[in-house]
Formats: C-alpha cells, structure tokens, sequence
C-alpha cells in the first residue's frame, strides 16, 4: 500500500487526471482509509504549490489540481467517520473581490495556494461591499484580509474598504493586502493597504510573514 | 506662412497625424512622438456623463468624445461608440454575456463586465467542428440572449435543400420566431441610430484633422475558446483533457477569423485592427502551453490580416516580458504590439527592429499619481522606448475610466515635446 501511496502522489503531482482518480478509486475500495488518502492528496498539492512557485507550473495546473482534489475528496469524505469540526484548522485569512467588481480567477488562485498551504480561507466571493468585510472581520477575528480586484475601479473600492475597515476600529491588528489586474505600489499606497502581491505565491509569503509574527 | 496667423489647416493636420503613426508603426522615425486617444468611460466621465447615459445616449457620447479628442488633440483616435453605445439593442435582445451600469441593479457609474462562463459544452465540441455556424445559431447565441431563443428552431440549411427550403418557411411564421425576428429588427435599428451617430462623428473629426485609428477587431484563437466557448476554467482544464478538439476548434478559429476581420475592415475603409489578448500572458500559461496552444494559431491569424493589408495592434494585457523572444517572429513594421505590464525596456530591445510599440503609462499613475509622474514616466518611455522611432504613446490599457484629467492632459501635452 505505501508503493500506491506514493504512487498517488506522484500521479496528482504530474498531472494524470484519470490515473489518479481511478487509483485513489482502487484504494478506497480496498479498504485503505480515507483520511490517510486525503493526506496523500494533500501532500501532492504541496508538491504542485512548489512546482507553482518554481515556475513550472501555471493556472491551467492549478486549475486541474483543484479538479482532481476535488474528485478524490467526493469519494472520500463519505467514508470518514470523524467528526470534521474536530479538525485541526490553520490560521484565518478572509478574501473577497471588492464591491463592484465581479472578477474571481485570481482571487480564486490565491485562495487555492493559501490553503494548500494550510490557511483557512474565508472567501466573501466577488461584488463584495466594505460591511461585508468588516462583519466577517468581528466573526472569524482573522489578522489578515485579501482583497482582490481586476478592474481599475477596484482601486476606489479597496479605499473604501480599508477605509470602513479602520471606521470599524478594526484596522490596527489587521493587515491587508491586496492584488489583481493592474494593482502595484501606487495602489497600495492610494488605498492605504499593508501590501500588494502581483501573484498568489506573493500572497502565501506575505500570510506566512504576518501570522508568524 | 507670413504675417498671418499660423493656422495649419485640418487636411494638412491629418495628413502629418496619419504620416506620424505611420512612420511610428513602420519603423521610420516620425517627426514626434505620436499618440493615440483609446478610452472605454474616460471620455464620457470627462464630459461629465453618467457611465449608463454613455451607453445609451448616442448623440451625448458623440460629443463626449469631439470633447476629449478636440482638447487633448491625439495623433489618432479609437472610436469608443461600438464597445459602449449598445446599452439599448442589449436590452432589447435580453442580452446576458454583459453586466453593465444601470441595468439588473448595477450602479449607473460603474463599467461593464463580461461575465466569464461555459458557453459551450465540452460534448458540443464536435458539433462545433461539424457546422460552426449551425451550433453558433442554434445552441450559442439562444444562450448569449434571450431574443435568440426561438431560433433554435431554425431548420439546419447545410440538409435542408431543394424545395424542403421552401418548406421550412414554416418555422418562421410561429409565433414565437416572428416575435424574436420583430425583436432583432429592434436591436438592428438601434445599431443603425449608433453606426449612423458614429459615422458622422468619425467625419467631423476627420474634418477637424484626426484619423481614426480603429476599423475593426480581432481575436486570439484560444481566447475565443476561452472567453466565448468554454469559459476560462473549460479551457484551461481542456488544456489537458480535450486537447486534440481544442486545437481542431482553434484550427477552424484561424481559418475564420481573418475573413470577418479583414471584411470589417473592407466596409469601413480603413486598415488598423485592434485585437485585445486575454489568456497568453505570463503567469496564466506556461512557455510551452503558450508556444503549443496560443502563439502558433494566433500568429497566423496575424499574419493572415497582415497579408490582406491591415495593421493590427496586438493589446498584449498583463506582463508579456518572458514572451517577447517568441512574439516577435512576425514581419517588420506591419503590426503594433500594445503592452500593458510588459517591461517596455526589454520589448524595445527585442523588438526594436520588428514590431512599434504601444502604452503603457501606468493606470495606477492615471489614477493616483500627479502631473509630474506621469511626464517623468513618458520622458522615460521616449527616451529608452522611443528611441529612433517605434513607439506611440498611449495609457496601459487606454486611458482608465477612473483617470485625473489632468494626469491625461499631461500624458498628450508631453508627447507633443518630444520631438525627434
């Protein structure tokens, strides 16, 4: 079993959709317990996270990666007897796409690395107005807010934001960075954010920097 | 030019404003720097209209734009009627790939957004292959709008021959195919009232000495199948599971293409193309990805366009740099490669002896930053970019909707002293 183990990885790891599927099928089947499997799957996604951050990877990997994660969790999770809330959880990061803006492909990229990663990512969606941020920040007290967005009116949505954030008393243990489109240091200083990422492996450090300290 | 006002007259003003662009884009170097005014809401908020009344107010929108055109007086200028003007024939086709301002509750001040999703199943795929057009009437465009509903009951032409053509008449006298055909009357004639405002803009500012520098777009074959077919996610993932369909779709997308293009072009009279990228940028697709999957089918669309005649102006979004080496097999002096993040100090030393290049000022310098910034960043782009020729000077995506007027005001008047 821990050749298949190994197997299984390797097969996520690079990419073989069906192969992997089918051979995480098998075990399930023979009995092999599903918490172990999704370990297993885990594991694999650290190796495509670093394969990411190396530059041999891109979305269309991540995107596939997602895909097969999910499959295997689909057969998987129905045989765990465990109760999940008892779960070990990683460190709060909320994340949205500002209001007025309906963008999602990199907000979704960075909530995939942030919790390959083992981040438990709140994510508020697209369109998301500043009370939404600010009420979500008082119900998971996470140190750290993402906001996302492609188009330039993001740029006023995330001063705004930040601005209703620090209205609320939320904003000195708080750190917010931000991300998307055309966002650089320009807009982080405009919109008085912490910092800004320019790809999702920019946000994993910045979270890793942050919630360590 | 003695003793009286020196008033060069608007024929003469055009004539040296189309020879600037074309010495930039032909690799000659002009006289200066030239520039173009591209904008989507920039142009309407300059004038102080609201972004829905920009779409729905062709005559507004036409002054909007003489506005911004007569005070900033660009070198060429990108006609905004056709990306924007089309708020009424949306609504009456019930039209649903857009959200835009004013309409299912979105604010009247915000721009409209293409709403990323599988507008073709991966089962659909060889129906594609097998008839494009009858899939695209049938299957795609009752689901882009409600208006084309009914037509999903057309008969299929390519089996329907003879005297069964007149048969199948009867499809079009149901009650529901007449109405849908009453509503594209609708749609059309509003598209009429639109080209008709257009047409007479694009004439006073030619009267006025400014060439219009747009006749049409164009695509990149995967970002068809991404953006219209598949959606974003569809086509990544076909990127490994449907790979062989996904070129062949991509295989007919390069074979179709140019014709619309180039036909476009025929009926305006004019030559520049512009052709929005979305997909190939660096981060989204590997090297490889892009130079199996993206590259080779665009490149020859490039270069099917280029034959007939026309100069396409390639807008590559986001950071190009890692594809400057690949992209820059194309002919000489025969398109505008338009970057947004791209660092525009490499693409001229790549493709200094191809391709012009156009941008990039920063939106966030548009946006947020002064005057002084944004003549520091040009004096920079003509001295490094702009050296012997080769650049026009443009925003990173055009000119933001969110821009300080002063900051554009800054960009065009700094162009006209950089004289070479």
């Amino acid at each position: 079993m821990e050749e298949k183990s190994k197997q299984l990885v390797q097969l996520i790891a690079d990419m073989q959709e069906e192969d992997a599927v089918q051979l995480a099928r098998q075990m399930l089947d023979s009995g092999y317990d599903a918490v172990t499997l999704l370990g297993h799957c885990r594991e694999a996604m650290e190796l495509v996270g670093k394969r990411y951050e190396e530059g041999e990877y891109f979305l269309p990997e991540l995107m596939l990666a997602g895909e097969m994660l999910t499959a295997i969790g689909d057969m998987a999770k129905p045989l765990i007897k465990q109760d999940p809330s008892k779960a070990k959880e990683g460190a709060k990061v909320i994340i949205g796409t500002v209001h007025g803006d309906l963008h999602d492909i990199g907000k979704n990229i960075v909530t995939f690395m942030l919790e390959i990663n083992g981040f438990q990512v709140i994510d508020l969606g697209i369109d998301v107005p500043a009370a939404v941020f600010v009420d979500s920040i008082k119900t998971h007290q996470a140190k750290v807010v993402g906001l996302s967005g492609f188009l330039t009116l993001a740029f006023d949505s995330m001063k705004n934001t930040v601005e209703t954030i620090k209205a609320a008393g939320l904003r000195d243990n708080l750190k917010i960075m931000i991300g998307g489109g055309q966002v650089d240091d320009a807009v982080r200083t405009y919109t008085g954010a912490d910092a800004f990422g320019l790809n999702a492996m920019e946000a994993v450090s910045l979270c890793k920097k942050w919630i360590a300290a | 030019m003695s003793g009286t006002a020196q008033v060069t007259p608007a024929a003469e003003l055009y004539a040296q404003r189309e020879k600037r662009l074309l010495d930039a884009i032909e690799l000659r170097q002009p006289d200066r720097l030239p520039t173009i005014l591209f904008s989507h809401f920039w142009v309407a908020r300059y004038a102080g209209m609201s972004f829905r009344d920009a779409m729905y107010d062709y005559e507004g929108l036409a002054a909007a734009m003489r506005k911004a055109v007569t005070e900033l007086q660009p070198d060429g200028f990108h006609p905004v009627h056709p990306m924007i003007a089309i708020g009424p024939a949306m609504e009456i086709l019930d039209y649903k790939q857009l959200e835009w301002p004013g309409h299912n509750g979105l604010s009247e001040n915000v721009p409209f957004q293409y709403l990323d999703r599988q507008y073709m199943e991966v089962a659909e795929y060889d129906e594609y292959l097998l008839d494009p057009t009858g899939f695209v009437l049938h299957k795609y465009l009752p689901r882009v709008a409600g208006a084309f509903e009914p037509l999903a009951q057309l008969p299929s032409y390519p089996t329907t021959l003879h005297t069964r053509i007149v048969q199948s008449m009867e499809a079009y006298a149901r009650p529901e195919v007449r109405g849908a055909l009453e509503k594209l009357i609708k749609a059309g004639e509003e598209v009429q009232k639109m080209r008709g405002t257009l047409s007479r803009l694009n004439q006073q500012l030619k009267e006025l000495g400014f060439p219009c520098m747009n006749h049409g777009t164009s695509h990149a074959p995967f970002d068809v199948a991404s953006d219209y077919l598949r959606g974003s996610k569809g086509a990544m993932l076909d990127l490994f599971r449907n790979k062989d369909r996904l070129v062949a779709v991509m295989d007919r997308l390069v074979a179709m293409l140019p014709k619309t293009a180039i036909a476009t072009a025929q009926a305006t009279g004019g030559n520049m193309l512009f052709i929005p990228l979305h997909w190939g940028l660096d981060g989204f697709m590997s090297p490889k990805q892009f130079s199996t999957f993206y590259w080779p089918q665009f490149q020859k669309v490039l270069l099917a366009l280029i034959e007939a005649g026309l100069y396409p102006h390639v807008l590559w979004e986001g950071d190009c740099t890692s594809r400057l080496d690949v992209i820059k097999d194309i002919p000489k002096g025969k398109c505008v490669y338009f970057f947004e993040r791209t660092d525009m100090f490499k693409a001229k030393q790549a493709l200094r002896d191809q391709v012009c290049i156009r941008g990039n000022v920063p939106a966030s310098m548009l946006i947020a930053g002064t005057p002084d910034e944004v003549r520091a960043y040009c004096k920079k782009l003509f001295d490094v970019v702009g050296e012997g020729g080769g650049l026009i000077l443009d925003a990173s995506v055009g000119i933001p909707d969110e821009a300080k007027p002063e900051n554009v005001q800054a960009m065009f008047e700094y162009a006209k002293q950089c004289v070479y």
